[in-house]
């Protein structure tokens, strides 16, 4: 096949990107909604379920290799300070402690822009100082607190809003605050000045830390000059980046897998400073080592979600939004971006007059992550409360309000006329299940008499399109059946079931037939199963490589059955000409011991047209108005993300999403103490996330319409999308419900009880 | 929650062994008093289904059956399970046949990730044995010590209450 080199711009994460790929042939045509799919858009339960109930999948966690050492890392008790003297002494006398790495004894390792992974100037409470290994975990625990640290204590700041006074300590010459995005279409000045109502309001949000279940860690082991890492991660090509990085070795001496992982929600992207120190010490001491957080050094160094501090002025003219400025302040800790909250802002309303800004403020505080929907979460939070508050003050209907500025089908920032958008229909979908006609302006009376119910509802915007590059390669066996070989994971959204259809519908197999490798670099690369990308990006790609095999497997049984291709045709398994069925294990067998090897690669998008993903959640909610508590009693979500693969995995994402924007927006909450820069609740006693108890009736709803300008299967992603806009719903129906508005997430108890003046 | 056994005599500074049942076989190890139970099942025993989450009792992906009734393995000492019977996820499906909760789990796809699925899956087990027709309420009440971050939880209630109803058919 002729290779051809393709230049695309993609939107990962709400920014843009460009890539240059390497593409193999040509794409396919999109499946059409009359493409007769037997296997794609059913909901086949996961091929991977006997695994996960059986406690037989293998997490990073679960590896117990012979000989393993492990290691515990030491984190700084200060949130800025210099390391002056680290001795180990007493550590290393312990029986079984196996070496101690510092700042003063580990080799160089290059690590985001540092030199080393020990820092000179430890910057947050949780920065690491020391490691140490050592022949039990227990024995690892123990030695780490008689390592004896000479610390110079120094200013710190570990606030976002002290941080951004201009009085707050400087924690970089620079100052602490910095601009990270801008936008602006039309005259905001003027059209401000011309409007007939203006609101104006701040919100603010919570760091919401990450609690996968399985939390950051890595096993390492050297044969030889070879390198094996078996890591927790959403990118088992970027853990091998960043250990080429760091250590200074070809690729051809590192191999990373990850078969099974437990949760990431955008905060496992590459390697971390653990996959370095367990590299580094596996090579010093000969054997393989294990470097795993903690759960509460999970919830110190590993990420989170940027607290904001955002500003919305909103107008209106007559019955139109005009107008509106939005700026943002988001925490980014330690970290060296930060995601931008004004996206939604800008892109999702048809509104004329748009003016943006955000900025990073640093802080002495762990480096936050990608976290499912980076910045929109927050955004959409201030935005699409400030269109509730403007249609409030305006006397209408916010939904109303909203469809005056949802209907175009242009995007407004760039211009360009999307691939497709049923915004206004997943409005229609979402009032009519959640009964928006009961919702009444100042609320209703709810179930009981000091109970308040109230609706709300928000949109949501985001990207999800994918792009290349992502290859696969798809092994037929001489049985008929197949293995598709991609190095994409599969992070718990359901990948290796929806790959396994693809493979099974192009290529004519039963699913059974299919057995799905990921999660290893000796495979083709495929992108970081992030961004709502992994579907639409990896998908297309398997179905090319699905399709390979299929024509090569037709030019072998057309030699062997004496037939000419195109009379030939691949159905459930078998090869299928003039009525006749020879199972494909029947022909291939004839042949010794060859295995069909059919590549595919992704395509680039196409240049002149946006594509989106779109959606609306609706919430119902009461309020008791005596002790705050908010009772969310039914969520309606609904997605425009074009053709949907899986319906049932696809509607547990959603609901997945649902919840977690529950957190978001009523319980979670990092607690830090400002006197001692120190995080409270890191752990799963004081942060709360949602339990079973706290789960609404929850409808999920998709428009499933395949998209098909935008790849070859007519999907884009489903990741993030329903996390982005439940917050602002419920936020929305909170204030309907008892007329008072809460303008920091999360809404607690404390909070509702504040605004409602009755706190004593 | 189910009852810890208490530990009857002086033990340790040093490791001790311990006979227990693990899955219907005898066993025993040879363990520091201080080892957790969730410990001894994954290092020692090779059994790794039970997950280790928060270590403190917060989450429940730990998860197992300690004489029929539910306890968090990171709480609870191996020494004080001499003598006792322990049942993991790994013995519900011993001779390759699914157990009702694992089969009702896998059709109402009542897991993202899987990192609590164990947990989950033995608090279910312990709710169906004890309930032969658990209402919402039971079932809510039976897995609120399981936390799950991927939000699965809807399909949870439906996977055991199903499977409650296929129980209740045989």
């Amino acid at each position: 096949m002729s290779i051809k080199v393709v230049r695309t711009k993609a939107e990962i994460e709400g920014r843009i990107i460009e890539a240059t790929a390497l593409v193999e042939g040509r794409d396919l045509a999109p499946w059409g909604t009359d493409s007769g799919l037997a296997i794609v858009g059913k909901g086949h339960p996961r091929v991977d379920g006997i695994a996960r109930v059986t406690g037989r999948a293998q997490y990073t966690q679960d590896l117990y290799l012979p000989g393993m050492l492990h290691v515990r890392v030491l984190r700084s008790p200060y949130p800025r300070a210099r390391v002056r003297r680290v001795d180990a002494s007493r550590a290393l006398a312990l029986p079984g402690v196996r070496g101690v790495l510092h700042r003063f004894n580990a080799p160089k390792a290059a690590f985001r822009g540092e030199e080393t992974i020990f820092r000179d100037e430890v910057r947050f409470v949780g920065d690491e100082v020391a490691a140490l290994a050592a022949d039990t975990e227990e024995t690892a625990a123990d030695a780490v607190r008689l390592i004896d640290v000479d610390y110079e204590l120094l200013p710190f700041v570990a606030d976002l809003e002290e941080a951004m006074r201009d009085d707050a300590t400087r924690l970089t010459e620079k100052g602490n605050v910095t601009e990270s995005g801008t936008y602006e279409r039309g005259d905001t000045k003027r059209a401000f000045a011309e409007a007939s109502v203006v609101v104006e309001a701040t919100y603010r949000t919570s760091t919401q830390l990450h609690n996968s279940l399985e939390t950051h860690g890595a096993v390492a082991r050297w044969d030889g000059d070879l390198l094996t890492v078996w890591e927790s991660t959403q990118h088992v090509f970027g853990v091998r980046a960043g250990l080429q990085a760091a250590l200074k070795i070809p690729y051809s001496d590192i191999r990373v897998l990850c078969d099974y992982m437990g949760g990431g929600f955008g905060s496992k992207g590459g390697a971390g400073k653990h996959t370095i120190v367990a590299s580094i010490f596996a090579r010093q001491l000969g054997k393989p080592v294990r470097c795993f957080l903690t759960r509460d050094e999970e919830n110190l160094a590993a990420g989170n979600r940027s607290a904001t501090y955002q500003t919305v002025k909103i107008a209106a003219k007559g019955k139109r939004i005009h107008a509106i400025e939005h700026l943002s302040w988001s925490n980014s800790g330690q970290g060296r971006w930060v995601a931008d909250p004004t996206g939604p802002t800008n892109g999702l309303y048809d509104i004329p007059h748009v003016r943006t800004r955000s900025y990073k403020v640093i802080t002495s505080l762990g480096a936050l992550s990608a976290f499912r929907a980076p910045g929109y979460v927050e955004g959409t939070f201030a935005l699409d409360q400030a269109i509730d508050e403007l249609a409030d003050r305006i006397g209408e209907d916010p939904l109303a309000l909203r469809r005056r500025h949802a209907a175009r089908q242009t995007d407004p920032v760039t211009g360009m006329r999307y691939s497709l958008k049923r915004l206004l229909a997943c409005y229609d979908i979402g009032a009519k299940e959640i009964g928006w006609q009961h919702r009444k302006p100042e609320g209703t009376r709810g179930s009981a008499p000091h109970r308040r119910r109230g609706y709300g509802m928000a949109s949501q915007l985001w990207g999800g399109s994918g792009f290349p590059p992502a290859y696969a390669t798809v092994h037929l066996n001489p049985d008929g059946t197949a293995v598709l070989r991609c190095g994409t994971q599969d992070i718990g959204t359901g990948t290796r079931t929806v790959l396994a259809q693809l493979v099974a519908e192009e290529l004519g197999l039963a699913l059974g037939d299919v057995r799905v490798e990921l999660g290893d670099t000796n495979s083709q690369y495929a992108p970081i199963s992030a961004g709502s990308l992994t579907v639409s990006s990896v998908g297309p790609a398997v179905r090319l490589a699905a399709k390979d095999a299929r024509m090569q497997l037709l030019d072998a049984a057309s030699g062997l059955l004496e037939v000419r291709p195109t009379e030939l045709r691949v159905e459930r398994g078998a090869i299928v000409s003039k009525g006749r069925r020879t199972q494909i294990g029947e022909v291939l067998g004839q042949i010794e011991n060859y295995t069909v090897i059919g590549k595919g690669s992704r395509f680039p998008n196409p240049e002149d047209i946006s594509l989106k993903t779109f959606g609306a959640h609706f919430a119902q909610v009461e309020v008791d108005v005596r002790t705050g508590e908010v009772f969310v009693e039914h969520v309606v979500a609904v997605h425009d993300i074009g053709r949907v693969i899986n319906p049932l995995t696809a509607a547990s994402q959603v609901e997945g999403g649902v919840i977690q924007g529950l957190g978001f927006v009523l319980t979670e909450e990092r607690v830090v103490d400002r006197p001692t820069g120190r995080v409270l609740n890191g752990n799963l006693e004081g942060y709360k996330v949602p339990t079973i108890r706290d789960v609404p009736k929850i409808t999920v709803r998709f428009i499933d319409d395949p998209d098909t300008k935008a790849n070859n299967i007519g999907a884009k992603g489903l990741g993030e999308p329903p996390i982005i806009p439940l917050p602002a719903a419920v936020a929305n129906a909170i204030a309907n419900a008892i007329g008072v508005r809460i303008r920091t997430a999360p809404i607690t108890r404390q909070r509702v009880l504040d605004a409602l003046g009755l706190r004593s | 929650m189910g009852r810890v056994p208490k530990v009857s005599s002086y033990i340790g500074p040093g490791a001790v062994d311990v006979a227990l049942k693990v899955n219907g076989d005898g066993v025993s190890v040879h363990v520091p008093p201080h080892r957790t139970l969730l410990d001894t099942l994954r290092e020692t025993l090779g059994l790794t289904g039970a997950k280790r989450v928060c270590d403190e009792g917060m989450c429940g992906a730990c998860t197992v059956l300690l004489d029929g009734e539910p306890v968090y393995s990171c709480m609870t000492l191996a020494v004080a399970c001499a003598g006792h019977s322990v049942e993991t996820v790994e013995g519900l499906s011993k001779d390759t046949k699914l157990h009702l909760i694992q089969e009702a789990f896998i059709e109402h796809d009542a897991f993202q990730c899987g990192f609590c699925t164990p947990g989950q899956i033995m608090s279910c087990v312990a709710l169906l044995t004890r309930n032969a027709a658990p209402t919402g309420e039971d079932v809510l009440r039976a897995v609120s010590g399981n936390l799950c971050r991927c939000g699965a939880y809807p399909n949870i209630v439906a996977a055991a209450l199903s499977a409650a109803k296929k129980q209740a058919r045989r």
